[in-house]
């Protein structure tokens, strides 16, 4: 669907270079810190801005140079960007109304969608007189009513509060999955990515750096940016001494040698080695045979979250671990912090990375 | 209210607030129920003010040739908020979305007319309109016209000078409700299919309406009682309230009726107001 798209901000490289297809009836994510690129690169879908080069396509229709009132897409905007004068029933029929729709068929529409987002009863009320969810529901329905080939989702639950935004989720996947359209959605919550979508492009700066599903993204990071952005934060930066088929030896000053597995195409040199949080595991006294790997660590903070337990480390050169323990391991034992203990993982849990 | 705000407001504030209400009462409600007063009197045989308490001065308001002159200036003044909307929305739109920087620009151009007197730039406008004029000398030179148009002290003129004058007062609020509307509002109707002019109907005229409704009270209000305008540029050949009760009060001397024609003005706006303000909140409610 884009082919080499190109979009400065005067000195800053929005979108540099990116080619991307989204497939049809697809939920795809965008994740990204703020200023990664992934906002404007929604926009030039959209029509709301327009590259500097490089082509864009819906359905094998080249559009970069139709207006946004022109395509065949819609866009939840990230504060919802609701029409305040008009009530939900207006804003909603907004899209078909300007489509210059018969009236009956407007209302029809409108209805099912009414149902769909569950918004029966506030049919009549203003935008500001609806909670933060209910007013996602109204732009949620009111760029589905439209039937779009694709829908553009600009951070739709960043405004909601944690709770509402676990209903949101879920909602927001069963409709995708009721209308099967086209979700193109951008946001800076890994878990939010994670749960929610078919595939992910990881951006950074400008640059796609890795498209994969969830399990691809999560599983196999390609780079220790991606990997960090993924929610990984175990890493330390050694050398890659030795390979032998997917297992590769890093080496590190005063560092004991850790295997890990290897990527194809890692070569002999620098390399980063990283580990899931809820991969690490707790030897408190003599470290246990069956992980093939240790480091020596100190405790260095303890943060109860009711079903798990999250422990931070510092390990001999003066970096930060977490650990990730359900709660069922973690009453068992009391760590207290200052406490020195090992950390250990197997083989297949530590993960190799050109840095 | 006096035993619940002293308990809740720090002292400066409450001070303040009688201040501000003291100095209200000394200069601008003593005067007007001064006149209020004048407004019973009768005139004295050589232009002074009698005690003689009567109606007389309000009756005479009902004469057919006063209604005459209100009807006037009623339409001036309608017509001057109209074109003044008309013009100020494109005007204030430009303003309240152009960058910071140009912004300063087109506000400073907005306002450089108030570093002038007021009757000074309506004179202004006689060197402009007048038969050996601006205008009429463009017009001559190219051969458009033959003859020199007769533009001072014609109704255009009126309209013309009241529309330049109160323009000002019309965009600059425009400007401030403009700004308050977010661009994402405009890219949410251009993204749900609304063409450009489609955008401005249903979506930024409708919000700029707290603009469009102060901008015309400020335009209304003072075009409706006008004179320097209906007088210099008009000639003071047609009547308005504004140089009939000027009229009254300087040439006639007869304070009284011309009180009475004040209070008539103020009835009459205060009339108008309440009812554009009872149809508008009549639709915010449904």
């Amino acid at each position: 669907m884009l082919q080499n798209v190109v979009k400065t901000h005067g000195q800053v490289v929005a979108v540099d270079h990116i080619s991307l297809r989204v497939e049809s009836g697809e939920f795809f994510s965008l994740l990204g810190p703020s200023g990664s690129g992934k906002t404007t690169l929604l926009r030039l879908v959209a029509g709301l801005d327009s590259p500097d080069s490089g082509t864009i396509a819906i359905q094998k229709r080249i559009v970069n140079a139709d207006p946004p009132h022109a395509r065949p897409v819609n866009m939840v905007f990230q504060q919802y960007a609701l029409f305040p004068h008009m009530t939900v029933r207006e804003n909603i029929a907004f899209g078909l109304k300007m489509q210059r729709k018969a009236r009956l068929e407007v209302e029809r529409a409108v209805e099912s969608m009414v149902a769909l987002v569950r918004l029966e009863g506030k049919m009549e009320r203003f935008p500001g007189q609806l909670s933060g969810g209910e007013q996602q529901r109204v732009a949620l329905a009111r760029a589905l009513v439209n039937r779009p080939v694709v829908l553009l989702l600009d951070e739709p639950l960043a405004a909601l509060d944690q709770q509402l935004r676990q209903e949101m989720q879920i909602e927001l996947k069963r409709v995708q999955q009721e209308v099967n359209a086209t979700f193109i959605c951008v946001t800076h919550q890994q878990d939010e990515a994670l749960m929610l979508s078919d595939r992910i492009g990881v951006m950074n700066n400008g640059r796609l750096l890795q498209v994969g599903t969830p399990q691809e993204i999560y599983g196999k990071p390609i780079s220790s940016t991606v990997a960090r952005f993924i929610g990984l934060s175990n890493s330390f930066s050694g050398v890659v001494t030795r390979r032998e088929k997917d297992l590769c030896w890093i080496e590190k000053e005063h560092f004991p040698l850790v295997v890990a597995r290897c990527p194809e195409g890692l070569d002999l040199g620098p390399a980063m080695v990283m580990v899931r949080p809820e991969d690490i595991h707790i030897a408190v006294g003599q470290p246990q045979r069956k992980y093939e790997n240790t480091l020596p660590a100190v405790v260095h903070h303890v943060a109860f979250h009711g079903h798990e337990v999250l422990y931070q480390f510092r390990l001999e050169n003066g970096a930060t671990w977490t650990a990730r323990v359900s709660n069922a391991d973690a009453h068992t034992r009391s760590l207290s912090i200052g406490q020195p203990l090992h950390i250990q993982w197997a083989t297949h849990e530590g993960y190799a990375l050109s840095d | 209210m006096n035993h619940l705000s002293s308990q809740s407001l720090p002292v400066s504030v409450i001070s303040t607030f009688w201040l501000a209400l003291f100095f209200l009462l000394i200069f601008f409600f003593l005067p007007l129920l001064v006149v209020f007063g004048v407004s019973f009197a009768s005139r004295g045989l050589y232009g002074g003010v009698e005690w003689i308490l009567t109606w007389d001065n309000y009756r005479r308001l009902a004469d057919p040739l006063i209604g005459v002159i209100f009807f006037r200036s009623l339409i001036f003044a309608a017509m001057t908020t109209m074109v003044c909307a008309i013009i100020g929305f494109p005007l204030a739109y430009v303003v309240a979305r152009v960058s910071p920087g140009w912004q300063l620009v087109w506000l400073t151009l907005v306002m450089i007319p108030f570093w002038t007197n007021f009757l000074v730039r309506t004179y202004a406008w006689i060197l402009i309109l007048r038969a050996d004029g601006l205008v009429n000398g463009f017009l001559l030179t190219l051969g458009i016209q033959s003859e020199p148009l007769s533009l001072l002290f014609t109704d255009f003129a009126v309209a013309l000078g009241l529309i330049y004058g109160y323009l000002p007062f019309m965009v600059l609020p425009l400007i401030v409700a403009i700004e308050r509307i977010s661009p994402r509002l405009e890219e949410a109707a251009s993204d749900l299919y609304a063409s450009r002019g489609a955008m401005f109907r249903y979506v930024v005229l409708p919000l700029s309406k707290p603009g469009f409704m102060a901008g015309g009270v400020l335009v209304f209000i003072p075009s409706l009682g006008a004179f320097i305008t209906p007088y210099i540029l008009g000639g003071g050949q047609k009547m308005m309230i504004g140089t009939l009760i000027q009229q009254e009060f300087l040439v006639s001397r007869d304070w009284p009726f011309g009180s009475a024609l004040s209070f008539g003005l103020m009835g009459t706006a205060l009339i108008l107001w309440f009812l554009v303000n009872r149809t508008s909140l009549g639709k915010n409610v449904t």
